[in-house]
């Protein structure tokens, strides 16, 4: 029989012993002062709600502080997800408790909701890095600090009877290594008990294959650990909630009034919020607030420093100053800042001053352009009226001529004999043309072929004469 | 004339009657020979209908665990779904939509029926849904588009009419109304199915939540101009007692149902219900859901209706869509051939309308240079 030796190795100096006292020292009131500092200081706590708009959110948190928090309606139109953070002041006995309740409006409405899950863990994430930022400040005063990091999330999971949704799945994946994750099962009153058991099976299930790690009630502490254990294996708790009282018997409790029957929010039979609400406000509030400080929040603290490029131990070995690195960092964070300002400064010169010879040129190009056209335009302007000006003077000289001639008719018979045969070609032509027509030949005639005469005496009397012979009709030449 | 000697009172008396016999028998006989004989039609409509046997599809359409299977179940007393593989959180992520469809043939008072029904699973399942009613409405589009086919053929014999008569659609109970995957599935296929809108697992509501929500339901329906199916007016000759009946049935819609197929002991009496440490629901029970109405409307009254919106309107507007796209398709393509003869369409061809806007408008820009520039001359020269 093999039996095993120990070896505890203690440094020479330190020896712990334990030895017994002679009398009451008053040591054993050390919780007890740590109780009445704490109460004096007041505690907080913040709750963030997770779920589809509309499956009891903002009633549950009603039922469980037994009070009305004011809440409007959400509309299932958001464009996004976006956190909603409400502060309250509460007392009960002579313990303040400055309650903060996160809800998230329009998670689970939209159509594409891969991104559901970003604005929540941006909430969580801020929330880490402002207590980050407060620790790291040279002059800090934490214990006044309003601690804003979430200590639980409330993950309200639809009452389908089946499974979780997909959106469930991811979102929680997503939120498990930041914050302490507590399964509802939310308006648990549409679920029979059979229904019930076999759908909190199979949700425990997927969350475990999945590698989901939700919130585990401590069982290490002698005085709690049995309710906790048990309390562990009602995971996930089906709640329902309401602010109505309903008689039942002779007492008013908070209750839903169904035509079947009346579900009694503190019955344990018909729900779990009795259970829920033991566990998160009366055993494990100040283990949950521990979690996230301890846990999660120094998580994301190691996470940061270490992008930040922090390490615990310089490249020499030796444990170096967080101070003297953060302020390395910095400078050279500013210098890094001032560098690319200054090329962002130069290249917005150099692009304005690109624009300016662009738009000059352009502009010379188009006044040049425009000047062209108009003198084109011009141009062509003057040739049309020179064009006009020219007919007119034609029609002019035309109508002069003729008036001329009618005018001297009676000279033009002795000239007659030479233009005969032009006259006689032009009359069978227009044996029955209208004056027009015949003025146009004559026009025609008249433009086409140049006159053999060599005064315009002459050739007003040639003209007159084929007006002689052509028949001519009273009422106009044209 | 009948001549005989009366030798006897009764003899006369019997002979009187024998005249009146006959008299009125001339009268009663004009009647007679008015009666025509078409008021058995509906006799025979009845008798021909019964031997051809009904076919009715049904969609139903809706996230999972809505309760569709167990409302379908429900509604004709039957199991449809016997084997089901439901899915985990974690291969729904990324779902496509199905259409899974199950064909019974049931029976009743020697009346046969076809039943379809058209289940799409994986509907509003995965994380990104964006148009995830796509399989739906092609699934619809492809029924209509066999359907035309098939009524153009040569062969018209026997033609199956696997289009969808109806489809209820399964709004979570949970929220405040409509969400916006509700609203674009309906807009999506309101014009080519009857939509019943249902408030599904609906005892999570008091009476009170029903009504507000059914309310706010009614509101978001006519805000987005969804077009559900409208019961149709009844006649103004009915009596006082169906027009109530009539005007309660359009006031309770969108129906709220419970489906259950566990029967359970309530009263000292075996009901269908959900049975929960605070109370049984009962299925049927008119003041627990609206189940019965459902029913009712669907299989007992509005069956037949449902087919004829479908027949009528659906149907006739895909046809019409089909065969304008067809001819200006043709009209472009300069094809000769086509099993479907052309009709002269009213319309002019929209290209060319088009083109003419078009050169109007350039035409417009120039005259308006031009006078600029006359003025611009005009100004030069002054």
């Amino acid at each position: 029989m093999l039996v095993g030796f120990v070896f505890v190795c203690v440094p020479q100096n330190e020896e712990k012993r334990n030895l017994s006292l002679g009398g009451h020292v008053g040591f054993d009131s050390l919780p007890d002062q740590l109780v009445s500092k704490s109460v004096t200081q007041g505690f907080c706590f913040n709750i963030l709600c997770v779920g589809e708009t509309g499956i009891g959110k903002s009633t549950l948190m009603n039922t469980l502080f037994n009070t009305m928090f004011e809440n409007e309606e959400a509309s299932h139109y958001q464009n996004g997800v976006y956190l909603r953070p409400r502060t309250y002041d509460l007392q009960e006995s002579n313990v303040h408790l400055k309650l903060t309740i996160v809800d998230t409006v329009g998670f689970g409405d939209q159509i594409n909701k891969e991104d559901s899950y970003k604005p929540i863990v941006d909430y969580i994430d801020t929330q880490f890095e402002n207590y980050l930022q407060e620790e790291l400040k040279i002059k800090r005063s934490l214990f006044n600090y309003h601690d804003t990091r979430i200590h639980i999330c409330l993950y309200f999971i639809a009452p389908t009877g089946h499974s979780l949704k997909s959106l469930d799945l991811v979102t929680m994946k997503k939120l498990d290594s930041k914050v302490n994750i507590i399964p509802i099962i939310a308006k648990a009153d549409t679920i029979s008990k059979s229904e019930l058991h076999k759908f909190k099976i199979k949700i425990m299930s997927e969350l475990v294959s999945n590698g989901v790690q939700i919130y585990q009630f401590p069982t290490d502490d002698e005085a709690v650990s049995e309710i906790n254990a048990s309390m562990n294996a009602h995971l996930p708790f089906a709640v329902v909630g309401s602010v109505e009282e309903v008689k039942v018997g002779n007492k008013t409790v908070r209750a839903r009034q169904y035509p079947w029957g009346v579900v009694q929010v503190e019955n344990e039979s018909h729900c779990d919020f009795v259970k829920l609400r033991e566990m998160l406000i009366r055993v494990n509030m100040e283990d949950l607030r521990e979690q996230t400080h301890a846990r999660h929040y120094e998580l994301y603290r190691r996470c940061k420093l270490e992008e930040m490029g922090f390490k615990d131990t310089d490249p020499d070995s030796q444990p170096f100053s967080l101070q003297e690195t953060y302020e390395a960092k910095r400078k050279e964070f500013l210098g890094d800042l001032q560098r690319k300002e200054e090329e962002m400064r130069q290249m917005f010169v150099n692009k304005v001053k690109e624009t300016e010879a662009e738009l000059k040129e352009k502009r010379e190009r188009s006044l040049h352009d425009k000047f062209e056209q108009l003198k084109r335009m011009h141009q062509e302007e003057k040739r049309k009226v020179e064009e006009k000006r020219r007919d007119l003077e034609e029609e002019m000289n035309a109508f002069n001529r003729k008036k001329v001639a009618a005018e001297t008719l009676s000279l033009s018979q002795p000239l007659k004999k030479d233009k005969d045969k032009k006259n006689r070609s032009v009359k069978t032509e227009n044996q029955s043309a209208v004056s027009a027509s015949s003025s146009k030949v004559m026009m025609a005639k008249a433009n086409v072929e140049p006159l053999n005469c060599q005064s315009w005496w002459q050739a007003i009397q040639c003209c007159t004469c084929l007006v002689h012979n052509a028949a001519w009709k009273p009422g106009g030449l044209f | 004339m009948i001549q005989r000697k009366v030798t006897d009172f009764y003899e006369c008396e019997a002979v009187t009657r024998e005249h009146l016999a006959i008299l009125s028998q001339l009268f009663f006989r004009l009647p007679e020979k008015q009666y025509v004989g078409f008021a058995t039609l509906p006799n025979q409509v009845h008798r021909k209908s019964v031997k051809k046997g009904f076919d009715f599809t049904l969609m139903v359409a809706g996230e999972s665990g809505m309760g569709k299977s167990t409302l379908v179940n429900s509604l004709f007393l039957t199991d449809l779904y016997k084997d089901r593989k439901l899915l985990n959180a974690e291969e729904r992520i990324n779902q496509t939509v199905e259409i899974i469809k199950h064909t019974v043939d049931i029976e009743e008072k020697g009346v046969k029926l076809k039943l379809t029904i058209v289940d799409t699973p994986g509907f509003g399942d995965a994380v990104n849904n964006n148009e995830c009613w796509k399989p739906i409405t092609d699934y619809i589009d492809q029924q209509f588009e066999q359907y035309f086919r098939d009524e153009s053929g040569l062969n018209r014999k026997n033609i199956q009419d696997n289009r969808v008569h109806c489809c209820l659609y399964f709004i979570p109970p949970f929220g405040h109304g409509l969400r916006p995957v509700d609203v674009e599935f309906m807009k999506a296929l309101h014009e080519k199915v009857n939509i019943i809108p249902l408030i599904a697992k609906a005892d999570c509501l008091t009476p009170n939540e029903i009504k507000k929500l059914k309310d706010r339901i009614r509101e978001e329906i006519d805000k987005f101009g969804i077009k559900v199916y409208q019961f149709p007016e009844c006649d103004s000759d009915e009596d006082e007692e169906f027009k109530q009946l009539d005007k309660e049935l359009k006031e309770c819609t969108p129906f709220a149902v419970i489906g259950s197929n566990t029967v359970v002991e309530a009263r000292g009496q075996r009901v269908r219900g959900r049975l929960y440490p605070w109370g049984i629901v009962e299925v049927e029970n008119q003041s627990h859901c609206d189940f019965v109405k459902l029913r009712n409307m669907l299989i007992r009254s509005h069956m037949h209706d449902l087919k004829d919106v479908t027949c009528d309107v659906h149907y006739e507007n895909y046809r019409a869509q089909c065969i304008q796209e067809m001819t200006s398709k043709l009209a472009q393509d300069n094809r000769m051939e086509s099993p479907i003869p052309i009709l002269p369409l009213s319309t002019p061809d929209v290209e060319t309308e088009k083109l003419i806007k078009m050169k109007d408008e350039e035409l417009k820009r120039m005259q308006e240079m031009l006078n600029k520039m006359q003025q611009q001359m005009h100004d030069k020269d002054q």
